[in-house]
């Protein structure tokens, strides 16, 4: 274990943020999902009373009649936002006395920095860059990435969930941003940050970062592995390949999707553009994993080759 | 003393002409005195009423009006949500973004009077922030360091909306809104990273801009790129640098987009972004919980 690089990698000014990351993000998932399971608790209990669903304040907030449902803004809401304000200049001010700033040495085109890194917020598209052309990974996935965020609530039909934290009521829109924001986004920042050096080999946390490492692993394109070699084969290959990838992910999702009757409710609220759309999402947003899957143990660099691009 | 002056009975025109002085003495120091009285009761004053145009007393009509009539607090409602008031609902995670938008605006302001975004003296005003200017490490610190927080505040806090399912209708619209604002603060930082024009943010925006040579169609790398004509000096990246290189075109280009164009459109979406949030009906929560067997059948057409 070098335990002397792994200090200096964390404690590389610009990285303290991914530190500062790896600490919150977990944090508040815990603090997100333990008010969900409160709820659940509470949505549970209503179910099984219907009686006392006419009746209860439906919150796990403390309540009584004749509280007031709202309160002023000033100075309740007010106040709590003075007092953040200034917690959070406290913090920076801290942070920027203790940490400075980083400053490299002059911009010089000839001196090539090795590892190169974008700064910590794109290294997941960075990484990307393995797996996929940088057509796919700097331009088509981000922009897919976007529009996907964005075409979220239009569909998600699900009506429940809205206002309050629930994992019960809608356990799969939860499974998959939690796959997509932690297990595809943040890991690959991380996998950024603290595993790729220099060449932007992998070297495991505490391995030395060796700047004459050379590996000579030669990487495959599924078609040669079946001997194919003509471009038109090639093609015709990759297509069948990726289009029998996109079957079967969709019928994966599919299948989670209908899991229960209660998805299945959900299933058919959908219109059948809506259903399309987010089909087309996660299976393209599974394609990721499963290049990194033949890329990093099988050495597979393209399944699909064209004359025009390589997927 | 005027009873000493009244026992001096032969009056003259001397005397008189006193007695007149005294009367106006007499008035000024009552005036003064009403002066004195008005500024223990700083709120009845013509200034304090022209600044704030109502009183600040206890009540709940001011406490509302006060809200309401500030053109700083009346992005708020003048009531809430009694338990949106608390830490957990909402993490404080967007106002801490617009927060910490607003002390990057600042340093930024004050660091813009340091620094040149050319070649020959960018690097140097660096440095002479750091080592000359008094308090100018602390401020470039704070620069970075907020924009680092605020990139993570954001992805919290979009997080958070979702865990919430706070972009379901009626708030569909605020939440794309919302993923643009994500992207303006990346670009944000970005843009900002090429500025010092040390090693780290050169190679960083090579790095990412050699993404753009791949743009399919716009690029002169990417996919059919090449066959409508695209060259290293026509493309998208072309564009984006002023050049086909990381140069000082780029460096006036980041320097633009970083102080003037990205902040200014981006002010245009978070204006849009709070006055959606009010208009969609406030803050989403917390809501009462809504059972599955009270879900309405969707509408058909």
């Amino acid at each position: 274990m070098d335990w002397v690089q792994l200090w200096e990698i964390t404690t590389l000014p610009d990285n303290v943020p991914i530190v500062l990351l790896i600490l919150v993000i977990p944090f508040y998932t815990w603090y997100g999902l333990r008010q969900a399971f409160a709820n659940d608790r509470l949505i549970d209990r209503l179910e099984a009373d219907p009686e006392m669903a006419k009746t209860h304040h439906r919150k796990t907030q403390p309540w009584k009649p004749g509280w007031a449902r709202e309160v002023q803004v000033w100075p309740y809401l007010l106040r709590m936002e003075f007092l953040v304000a200034i917690i959070v200049t406290f913090i920076l001010m801290v942070w920027s006395i203790t940490l400075d700033a980083p400053l490299e040495e002059p911009a010089n085109p000839s001196l090539t920095m090795n590892p190169a890194k974008a700064p910590w917020y794109f290294l997941g598209l960075q990484e990307m860059l393995v797996y996929f052309d940088p057509w796919m990974a700097g331009v088509v996935l981000p922009t897919l990435i976007l529009v996907g965020l964005m075409v979220i609530p239009y569909m998600d039909t699900n009506p429940l969930g809205n206002g309050y934290y629930t994992y019960k009521q809608r356990k799969f829109a939860i499974w998959a941003f939690f796959f997509g924001f932690i297990v595809l986004w943040l890991s690959m920042v991380v996998i950024g940050t603290f595993i790729r050096g220099p060449g932007w080999i992998w070297f495991w946390p505490g391995q030395t970062w060796d700047h004459n490492k050379l590996i000579f692993e030669a990487n495959r394109d599924l078609p040669d592995m079946f001997g194919i070699t003509s471009m038109l084969g090639k093609s015709l290959f990759g297509a069948a390949v990726v289009g029998l990838f996109a079957v079967v992910t969709a019928l994966g999702v599919h299948k989670l999707f209908t899991w229960n009757a209660f998805n299945r409710k959900i299933y058919n609220r959908m219109s059948l553009i809506q259903y399309l759309l987010l089909q087309f999402f996660l299976v393209t947003m599974m394609l990721l994993p499963a290049k990194m899957v033949a890329r990093l143990l099988f050495r597979i660099k393209y399944v699909w080759v064209t004359p025009w691009f390589n997927i | 003393m005027a009873d000493d002056l009244k026992e001096q009975k032969p009056a003259g025109r001397g005397t008189a002409l006193i007695d007149g002085v005294l009367k106006e003495v007499k008035g000024l120091k009552d005036k003064a005195l009403d002066d004195v009285q008005s500024l223990k009761k700083p709120q009845k004053t013509q200034l304090f009423k022209s600044i704030f145009r109502v009183t600040h007393d206890e009540k709940p009509r001011n406490r509302a009006l006060g809200i309401l009539s500030n053109v700083f607090l009346h992005l708020h409602p003048a009531k809430i949500n009694r338990d949106a008031v608390a830490y957990n609902y909402t993490w404080g995670m967007g106002g801490i973004t617009f927060y910490l938008f607003i002390v990057l605006t600042f340093t930024g302001v004050l660091l813009m009077f340091y620094y040149h975004p050319t070649k020959v003296q960018a690097f140097r005003d660096i440095l002479y922030l750091e080592h000359d200017v008094p308090f100018g490490k602390l401020l470039r610190n704070m620069h970075r360091w907020a924009a680092h927080l605020m990139i993570i505040t954001v992805w919290l806090h979009m997080f958070r909306v979702f865990l919430t399912g706070s972009y379901k209708k009626p708030r569909e619209f605020n939440w794309m809104v919302g993923v643009i604002l994500m992207l303006l603060t990346m670009l944000l930082s970005f843009t900002g990273y090429l500025l010092p024009d040390d090693q780290l943010g050169f190679w960083a925006v090579t790095v990412g801009t050699n993404m753009a040579r791949a743009t399919p169609l716009l690029g002169h790398e990417g996919p059919l790129g090449p066959e409508l004509g695209m060259t290293a000096f026509n493309d998208v990246r072309f564009a984006l640098l002023g050049g086909s290189i990381v140069d000082s075109n780029a460096l006036l280009r980041a320097y633009i987009w970083h102080c003037i164009a990205i902040p200014l459109i981006a002010g245009i979406f978070m204006a849009v972004h709070f006055w959606r949030v009010r208009k969609d009906g406030g803050i989403s929560g917390p809501a009462p919980v809504m059972l599955e067997s009270e879900i309405k059948e969707p509408r058909r057409f």
